[in-house]
Parts: C-alpha cells; sequence; structure tokens
C-alpha cells in the first residue's frame, strides 16, 4: 500500500471519521482561542497538508520533553500529527545509529533545503567551544548551526532549548544557552516547559500546517495560546488566594482543604504557562491540583529565583547577612557621630561658649 | 520582565533594606549617645517616675487636648486613619506577611484580600487629603519642604502599585510585582534620612518630652 501523501489520506487509511478530525481541529481551534470558522480552515487545510520535514536535535537534556510527547495518556489525534511529520533524525526514536543516522540529516536537509523544520530540545553548551557535549564527533553548537542555516523555522522545546534551562542554572558550568540567543535570523517558537504540555507541541505545529505562519508569540517567542495567562489567573485555588487562606505545610489542614499552595512557594502568578486549564495526562490534573506548588517550569532561570518553596514576597538574596553587617557598620557610624559631638561639646567649653 | 523581578526581589531589596538597617541604626546610635547638658534642677516633688512619666507622654501625644481637639479633628482623624490603614496593609496582607517572615521569622494570620483592597482604597484617598490639606493651609504650607513632599510620594507610591499588583491591573502581574517591590524599595532608602523616621524617633522624642516636663513638675 503506497504511503498516504496528505493528513487527509493518512486519517482515512487509519479510519478517522471526517467528524472525529472536525471535533480535534475544533479543539485545537479553541484552545488557541481561534475563530469556529478558523477550525474548519485549519481542518480543510491540515487535511490537504503534505509531509513536514522534521529534524529533531537533542542536546544538554534528559529526553523529558521526548518522553512527554510520546507516553502521552492515551492514543489520540495529536499523536497522528506526530505520526504524520516525516521525522527523519531524532536520536531517541530513530532505529538508524552511527554513520546512517547522521547521513539521514544530510538528507533531509539537503532534500528540503529552506523548507524543514528543527525541533531542538535540550540546551547548548557554548564553553570550550561546545566541546562539554559533542554528537557524531561534532559539538552541538556545530551542529545547531549546521543544521538551522537551511531550515524553514526553529521550534525550541522545553525549558532547556528555549531559555537554557537546569544546564544552565548558576554556575552554569557548561555555559549552557537557549536556542535563541544563538539563533538570530531564523523564525524561533519557544514552547518551554519542563517537560511542556504535549498539546502546545501539537497545536503550534497544526496550526504552522495549517495556515502556514507562526502563531502570534508573546515576549519570550511563547505562543500566546498556550503561554497568555499565568497560572494563577486560572487556578482553581485562586478563591483561597483571595480569601487569605494558605497551606503552611504539604501536609497540614489547609493542604487537605485544598488552599491555594503561594506560601509553600507557588510561583504561579508570575508563571505563563497551560497547566491550569489543558493539564496533563489527558486533563487529569496538573501539579498543583496534585497538592504541590508550580515551580514556574516555563519562565527562564527557574531554577534560580530564589527556591521552589520560598514565596514570592521573599528576597531571593541573603539579607540576614548583609542587614547584619549594615546594622554594625550603622552603629560604628552612630558612635563616630556621637564621639564627634562629645569632642565639639569639650572644645566648645574648653572655649567658654556653652 | 522576570529580570525586572529578579533585580527587585534580589540586589534592589538587598541593598535597600542595608540601607534602611545602617540609616536607622547610625540615627538612633548618634541621638542615644549624643551629648546633651545636664538638668541641674532638682526634681520637683510628686513628679512621677521618669520612664512612667515617658511612656504615659507616649500615649497622651496620641489624642490632641480637648481644647485643641475642634480645631484640628481633620489632622487628628486623617492622620489616625492612614497610619492604622499602612499598619494594616503592611502587616496583615498575606504577601506581606510572608516578606516580613521570610526576614525575622515571624509570622502571623492574614486578612482576607477584600478587606486588604478597602482599607487601601481609604488609605490612598486619606492620604490625598492629608496632601491637600497641606496645600490648602498657610501654616503648613510655609513650614514644608521639600522633605514632606518626598515623604509622602515614597509613602503613596507603594500602597498604588500594592494595590495595582494585587489585583492584577494595567501590566503583567510579575513587572506590577516588580514596580511595587521597587517602590519599597525606595521607601527604605529614604527612610532613615527622611520624615519618615519619626516611626522611630516618635517613641524617643515623646518619651524625653514627657520626662523632661514631668521633671519641672508640669502637670500634663
Amino acid at each position: 500500500m503506497a504511503e498516504p501523501k496528505t493528513l487527509g489520506q493518512m486519517l482515512e487509511a487509519r479510519g478517522i471519521s471526517r467528524r472525529a478530525f472536525l471535533k480535534y481541529t475544533s479543539y485545537l481551534a479553541s484552545s488557541m482561542a481561534l475563530t469556529p470558522l478558523a477550525a474548519k480552515a485549519m481542518a480543510e487545510n491540515l487535511a490537504s497538508a503534505r509531509r513536514q520535514s522534521v529534524i529533531w536535535l537533542s542536546f544538554q537534556e534528559c529526553t523529558g520533553c521526548t518522553e512527554s510527547f510520546t507516553r502521552s495518556f492515551a492514543p489520540t489525534l495529536e499523536e497522528l500529527i506526530f505520526d504524520f511529520i516525516s521525522l527523519d533524525y531524532h536520536h531517541t526514536l530513530q532505529a538508524a545509529s552511527g554513520e546512517a543516522a547522521e547521513e539521514a540529516r544530510h538528507i533531509a536537509m539537503r532534500e528540503n533545503k529552506g523548507k524543514y523544520v528543527v525541533v531542538v530540545d535540550g540546551s547548548i553548551p557554548t564553553k570550550l567551544d561546545g566541546a562539554y557535549s559533542t554528537i557524531a564527533g561534532i559539538s552541538n553548537l556545530q551542529m545547531l548551526e549546521e543544521t538551522v542555516k537551511d531550515a524553514a523555522a526553529v521550534i525550541a522545546v522545553g525549558t532547556c532549548a528555549a531559555f537554557g534551562g537546569i544546564p544552565a542554572a548558576a554556575p552554569n558550568p557548561t555555559g549552557a544557552v537557549g536556542v535563541d540567543q544563538l539563533v538570530t535570523d531564523k523564525a524561533i517558537i519557544n514552547i518551554p516547559g519542563c517537560p511542556p504540555i504535549p498539546e502546545a507541541m501539537t497545536g503550534t505545529i497544526s496550526y504552522i500546517l495549517s495556515f502556514g505562519k507562526l502563531p502570534k508569540l508573546d515576549h519570550l517567542k511563547r505562543p500566546i495560546a498556550y503561554f497568555g495567562n499565568n497560572i494563577h489567573d486560572r487556578c482553581y485555588r485562586r478563591p483561597f488566594y483571595e480569601r487569605g487562606l494558605f497551606a503552611k505545610s504539604f501536609d497540614d489542614e489547609g493542604a487537605r482543604k485544598g488552599w491555594c499552595l503561594y506560601e509553600v512557594g507557588c510561583k504561579g502568578p508570575t508563571t505563563y504557562n497551560a497547566c491550569a486549564t489543558l493539564k496533563w495526562n489527558g486533563g487529569v490534573s496538573f501539579p498543583i491540583q496534585s497538592g504541590h506548588g508550580c515551580l514556574g517550569c516555563s519562565e527562564p532561570n527557574f531554577w534560580d529565583k530564589g527556591g521552589f518553596y520560598n514565596p514570592l514576597p521573599a528576597p531571593i538574596r541573603d539579607v540576614g547577612k548583609v542587614a547584619a553587617g549594615a546594622a554594625a557598620a550603622g552603629a560604628a557610624a552612630g558612635l563616630i557621630s556621637a564621639a564627634a559631638g562629645h569632642a565639639r561639646k569639650k572644645n566648645a567649653m574648653k572655649e567658654g561658649k556653652s | 520582565m522576570t529580570d525586572l523581578l529578579d533585580f527587585a526581589r534580589g540586589p534592589a531589596l538587598q541593598f535597600s533594606l542595608a540601607v534602611f538597617v545602617f540609616g536607622v541604626v547610625w540615627r538612633l546610635v548618634s541621638l542615644l549617645f549624643m551629648p546633651r547638658l545636664k538638668d541641674k534642677s532638682a526634681i520637683r516633688s510628686g513628679a512621677k517616675p521618669t520612664m512612667i512619666a515617658a511612656v504615659a507622654e507616649f500615649f497622651r501625644r496620641m489624642l490632641p487636648k480637648p481644647e485643641f481637639a475642634k480645631r484640628t479633628r481633620f489632622t487628628t482623624i486623617n492622620g489616625w486613619v492612614f497610619h492604622l490603614g499602612l499598619a494594616i496593609i503592611v502587616l496583615t496582607f498575606a504577601p506581606h506577611v510572608l516578606f516580613i517572615k521570610s526576614l525575622t521569622g515571624l509570622t502571623w494570620p492574614a486578612l482576607p484580600n477584600i478587606v486588604i483592597f478597602a482599607v487601601g482604597g481609604v488609605t490612598v484617598v486619606s492620604l490625598i487629603l492629608a496632601l491637600a490639606h497641606r496645600l490648602s493651609s498657610p501654616v503648613l504650607k510655609l513650614i514644608s519642604t521639600m522633605d514632606d513632599y518626598v515623604t509622602w510620594v515614597v509613602t503613596i507610591t507603594p500602597v498604588l502599585t500594592g494595590l495595582a499588583a494585587a489585583s492584577h491591573v494595567g501590566l503583567r502581574y510579575e513587572t506590577l510585582l516588580a514596580i511595587h517591590i521597587l517602590s519599597i524599595c525606595v521607601f527604605f532608602v529614604w527612610f532613615p534620612f527622611g520624615k519618615l523616621m519619626h516611626g522611630f524617633l516618635v517613641f524617643l522624642t515623646r518619651g524625653e518630652m514627657g520626662a523632661q516636663l514631668n521633671r519641672r513638675g508640669i502637670k500634663l
């Protein structure tokens, strides 16, 4: 049987009805806050979309992002989108290895010049000319530069690829950075998260395949549809925040009653992601619903913001020692001022002016 | 704008708190150890113990003398309103309780946000009235210095930015929070060197006044 050339043909071959596909595109359109007409356009454009060549580069990463996508809750239409793209290079998923694997990447780059999409997960080490991480004898830095040269767009998946993530945490020994700090002449979309929500990834790819352009992005190059709201504004525990009812620890009465986790370090108010609306594992839950505060994993430098369990109002630098030093210095200055006053008084007494 | 928030929660807060502590300790120590003339007069008969007289004077001055009550009604009531308002906001808004806890380890229950919003609104109005009174009273205007106006600005700004941040109005939350924290940093830096220092000095000045008047046998 000939391989389907369009997504519509592939869906037909797999027995997916048009009704089910329309439901899926309606869901995607609504998740991206598009109009109902856009859902229809998405369905038509996606059905006729041809296979998109994708080169997936994994650098300094833990494979959590790939795990997130490939181990979703149940086989869904989102997975079919991944089946549909031509994943020409992916360390974890590809059967080829060694020179054959690298050859696959070069063939994809050659045959789809200017049209392929590069997906990056993991940060890129820059110290020692990128020697901290190499693949097939070249550094990640070289591989990225070589691969994105003729790409149509770059999607940085996960916080490591988007902002440097955990490898970039202080003291950042490898000089890890995100993609957009190195690639400045290509369209880049960041889909951060540790890991990112699968729907944010599939939704973004579907949008590109449907409309042939990038979705609206925020100032950190994240799709606004998925990263436009902070977790706090969409959190089901928000009413408890407003009423001043907080869990003080993870096993107290407040925690058992589902009160707000702000006091135990939740970063929901400063974290933009769709966790509280799309949730995880087929919409079952998300970290706050499971009883743990948001870590802020879709934000830059989330590892270095003063500790996961320190509340947002707490200073992120050690104030105690500095304050103690300032107090000692203040006391010394005060005593010097007083001593100067005593000296002036003594002189004045001597001169008979007092 | 996350970087601005990091700056506010990090170096800005650290620096401003250091200046605040340094300035307050410097002024208090220099004041307490400054040379003073000995009062060589005899303590009048019937005078109270000095410490009791000092504490009593502190509380007595919280309300005006009956003969001045009518004339100073506005400044007395308005002063109480914004001082109490500021105290409620600073000490009972949940994020502020957490901030104080992070610095001192001390904690207490917080009030619901709606109460803080209400108190914040009243406090802002009260502060605006205080400024209007200062500008409309010829005597007050005459004796006002730049210190008074700067103090007013650095006091009302954290209240306004705090209300905006708590209600997520205008800009993104992290930007509002960063601006709010930075406005508090300015407050901390100005505190020891301007009239805000009365927050500490009021205890010394009233107490000293009470002790001196008591020694001289003045009936209060």
